[in-house]
């Protein structure tokens, strides 16, 4: 399994709720609301830290699961969260946006 | 509303918690519309650190949903600057209100850049010769919609907000046809407010009763002419425990000069955060806290009216007028217009003027001279 590297969408809103993450797409504004496993990787995708290290150092010993099985399922919803343009995902590390720098592909 | 923000709204009512604050970051403008309730002179706006701390702030009372309005938001040398503290750094969900003058290509792909929700821009006629007249600048009109096009082109939310007013009565579906044809929303707002220090005289501008009945009949306006003009249910328990608005509820606003409001139209001091928290002033607040405790059935003209129920009363309009408990005559202009059915506020000033109903009553006298 090749590393994966996720990284926040500079493009949503974020703010946390009654111990809720409440997430509006870029996009198209639409509102979500975040679990508690999609909140921990939201807060610790910084485009540096390999998937694998956050499983192993936040999920890991949250819930007490085995780091293979932990690390398949962060790995579909990082997926997940990036198919609803929340998260980025990408095999390299993600460098963060300079301001002014127009993206592209969001 | 969505669905989960409504789920939202409701545990953030519960919990006390401010969703969504406007904050005014200047009251300048480069246009002088008639129907201002600004005094646009600089009365020492807050700094950029200032307003900075005060985000920060925000942020941590739970604020997701930040307006950003004015005066002019563009006149502001440090706009940018704040824009992206607040959604680079503090992630806010932020809508703007503006003119648009200033929005050329390179702004507008900034503010795409920097993810804003939406961009609300001021437009009050198709016709130049009528908007111009009322922003009291010339080729306002065509300054503003090239700038729509600008966002439009970046694929930016853009909604236009148009005041109906007398001096636009008639060209509100020419500004709708103008959004279609610029592929942005409309909305379409028929209140004139009073002036923040009391001055009613741009009152004068509200559109009379026909145009408001024409308005509130209008299919291609209204989805349901039917159901919005009905007259309302009688009241029951519930509708009379119900919340007049969001108003210092899970909303509020914020002037340049760091004074804090329960909303734009409703001009109660609540505290400066100049020299306090803004959490501490949105929950200790005397005047927060009085203006929710107000509920319908508390209040002595309207929990009697017809149009309870499903009344707009706006609790602003009504302290401008003297009382916030009181009735908003605006919206009792808008009930009597869908319904054709006078506000218990109407009846009772109807009866307080007994030779107006004279008058009234006796149209044989109305020929005969003085």
């Amino acid at each position: 399994m090749s590393r994966l590297f996720v990284a926040r969408n500079p493009r949503v809103a974020a703010r946390v709720l009654d111990g809720e993450m409440m997430i509006m797409s870029g996009k198209d504004s639409t509102l979500f609301t975040l679990n508690r496993t999609a909140t921990i990787l939201w807060q610790a995708a910084d485009g540096k830290t390999p998937l694998e290290e956050i499983v192993q150092a936040r999920i890991c010993p949250e819930f007490e699961v085995e780091p293979a099985e932990a690390l398949k399922d962060a790995e579909a919803l990082a997926r997940e969260l990036a198919g609803h343009e929340i998260l980025q995902i990408s095999e390299e590390p993600i460098p963060p946006r300079v301001p002014g720098e127009s993206g592209a592909g969001e | 509303m969505s669905g989960l923000l409504e789920e939202m709204t409701v545990k953030a009512l519960r919990r006390n918690i401010p969703l969504s604050v406007q904050l005014d970051l200047t009251y300048r403008c480069n246009e002088r519309c008639v129907h201002c309730y600004l005094d646009h002179d600089d009365h020492g706006e807050m700094t950029t650190a200032e307003i900075k701390h005060l985000l920060d702030e925000m942020a941590d009372a739970g604020v997701f949903i930040l307006t950003l309005s004015g005066g002019e938001i563009f006149l502001r040398k440090d706009f940018f600057e704040i824009l992206e503290y607040a959604r680079r750094t503090l992630t806010f969900c932020v809508k703007l209100k503006t003119n648009a003058v200033l929005i050329r290509e390179r702004e507008a792909a900034r503010i795409r850049d920097l993810g804003v929700e939406s961009i609300q821009v001021s437009i009050y006629s198709h016709r130049p010769e009528v908007h111009d007249a009322i922003t009291l600048v010339p080729g306002s009109l065509e300054r503003s919609l090239r700038a729509i096009r600008f966002l439009k082109a970046q694929g930016l939310r853009v909604v236009i907000a148009n005041v109906l007013m007398t001096l636009n009565a008639q060209d509100y579906s020419g500004v709708r046809a103008l959004a279609d044809e610029l592929g942005v929303e409309c909305t379409l707002d028929p209140t004139i407010t009073p002036m923040m220090d009391g001055n009613r005289s741009i009152l004068a501008l509200n559109v009379d009763q026909s145009t408001l009945r024409q308005v509130f009949r209008d299919g291609a306006l209204v989805e349901n002419v039917d159901e919005f003009c009905a007259i309302a249910e009688p009241a029951d328990e519930n509708s009379l425990s119900t919340l007049p608005c969001s108003a210092g509820h899970t909303a509020c606003y914020v002037s340049p000069y760091g004074d804090v409001f329960p909303c734009v139209q409703f001009p109660v001091p609540t505290g400066n955060v100049r020299k306090q928290r803004f959490l501490d002033i949105w929950r200790h607040s005397d005047q927060m806290n009085e203006v929710r405790s107000i509920r319908m059935k508390e209040l002595p003209t309207c929990s009697r009216c017809t149009h309870v129920s499903n009344c707009t009363r706006c609790p602003g309009l009504a302290y401008m007028e003297g009382n916030m408990r009181g009735p908003s005559t605006a919206d009792c202009q808008k009930s009597f217009a869908r319904t054709g059915i006078p506000s218990a506020n109407m009846l009772a000033k109807a009866r307080s003027a007994p030779n107006l109903v004279q008058i009234r009553t006796q149209p044989s006298l109305a020929g005969i001279p003085a």
